[in-house]
């Protein structure tokens, strides 16, 4: 781990690999939508609305994802210090954010026309809901104080108490009676997914996946250059 | 102990604790946050008959009927072991037929579940119609729904 430690061996790296990622993550996304828009069959049960599942199932894991990524980054702060664990978990804070709030739109979308109703209160979304506040509060909070170190370490705090929220979703659906049904790809006897539906899912999936690491190097290379450029100008206030 | 060692055991305990805490407190309110009781649970856990409360479960085979005025919508739902009467004024979800989950929000008159609403929860499976149609014909069907 402490081998990236030195930021600038960190972007030498990022840089050599971010165009190749860009690229995946545009091949990967637009195969994903094609198989899941066009070219996969339509749900027994649910026809055609079953396609909002290719967008909304890889959001929620990405909330889910970069939370737990943010939590990691956070005990490397706390714990190691590493120089890069907080430009890290600030710069995931947002996209996690967004791609919450996609989960919770396209959730909302497709429960309409199934279950017949936009938003329950029940455990499952409520607790997804609990989880985009938990992104909001951890944005704010790090950029509340004059000193960005105090803002980074208050702020990992709050990314780790917030942790406990993550396998409360996962969860929900099998400890309380919720409305949302439990997991379909993650479970004790495989799938309970056909594969032709399973295939389109998993490379959204992977696009959504490689879309995050795109857009992390991207913020992390604005956040290590703008903390320069601090730098560079508290050394200028003292000559 | 080094700075680091103290900071990564002050981490994993305070993490132990909240875990802990939280666990108790999700116990302690598990009846506030389930969504939705089964008939089974309906008698056990002895719910006051004017309390508005969500009930859940499949619409029981052959029991989807409506009454003379012609709108209301009269089913069983069941989770196989008990199973209570719903009478239901509306428009029902397009997922609603016989064997599908469904939960319902009203109240108890007269024994008879009067539901404001009635929402349909669909499965965790999803497959292609020829894929359930071939489970079907070969009795390997495991799913909701009986159409």
């Amino acid at each position: 781990m402490h081998r990236f430690a030195n930021p600038a061996r960190f972007m030498r790296i990022a840089e050599r690999l971010l165009p190749w990622v860009s690229g995946a993550t545009g091949l990967t996304l637009i195969a994903g939508l094609y198989f899941g828009l066009f070219a996969s069959p339509a749900d027994y049960q649910q026809g055609e609305t079953v396609r909002i599942m290719y967008v909304h199932v890889p959001a929620a894991w990405m909330a889910l994802f970069i939370y737990t990524t943010m939590a990691v980054a956070s005990v490397s702060y706390i714990v190691w210090k590493h120089p890069l664990a907080d430009v890290a978990a600030q710069a995931a804070a947002p996209i996690g954010a967004g791609f919450t709030a996609m989960a919770l739109i396209t959730g909302s979308l497709w429960g309409q026309p199934m279950w017949g109703t936009w938003w329950v209160w029940d455990a499952r979304l409520t607790s997804v809901l609990i989880l985009f506040f938990l992104y909001l509060g951890y944005m704010a909070l790090v950029n509340a104080f004059d000193d960005p170190e105090r803002g980074s370490r208050a702020g990992a705090i709050l990314a780790l108490v917030g942790f406990i929220n993550v396998p409360i979703i996962k969860f929900s659906v099998d400890w309380w009676n919720t409305l949302h049904q439990p997991a379909s790809v993650v479970k004790m006897d495989g799938p309970a997914i056909d594969n032709s539906m399973l295939i389109p899912l998993l490379l959204m999936a992977l696009g959504f996946k490689l879309y995050f690491l795109v857009v992390l190097v991207i913020r992390m290379r604005g956040e290590l250059t703008a903390r320069r450029v601090r730098a560079l100008r508290l050394v200028e206030a003292d000559v | 102990m080094t700075p680091k060692r103290r900071r990564l055991t002050i981490v994993f305990l305070g993490l132990l604790m909240l875990g802990s805490a939280t666990a108790l407190v999700l116990t302690a309110f598990e009846d506030n946050l389930v969504f939705f009781y089964s008939p089974t649970e309906l008698e056990t856990k002895n719910i006051g008959p004017d309390r508005r409360i969500r009930i859940g479960g499949l619409v029981e085979e052959e029991s989807v009927g409506k009454q003379a005025d012609g709108v209301t919508n009269t089913f069983r739902v069941t989770d196989l072991t008990k199973s209570v009467p719903v009478a239901f004024k509306g428009a029902l979800p397009d997922l609603f037929r016989e064997g599908q989950g469904i939960i319902a929000e009203g109240r108890f008159v007269k024994g008879v579940f009067q539901a404001s609403e009635v929402l349909a929860k669909h499965d965790e499976t999803y497959m292609p119609r020829e894929v359930a149609d071939a489970l079907k014909k070969s009795g390997q069907w495991k799913g909701q729904g009986t159409e």
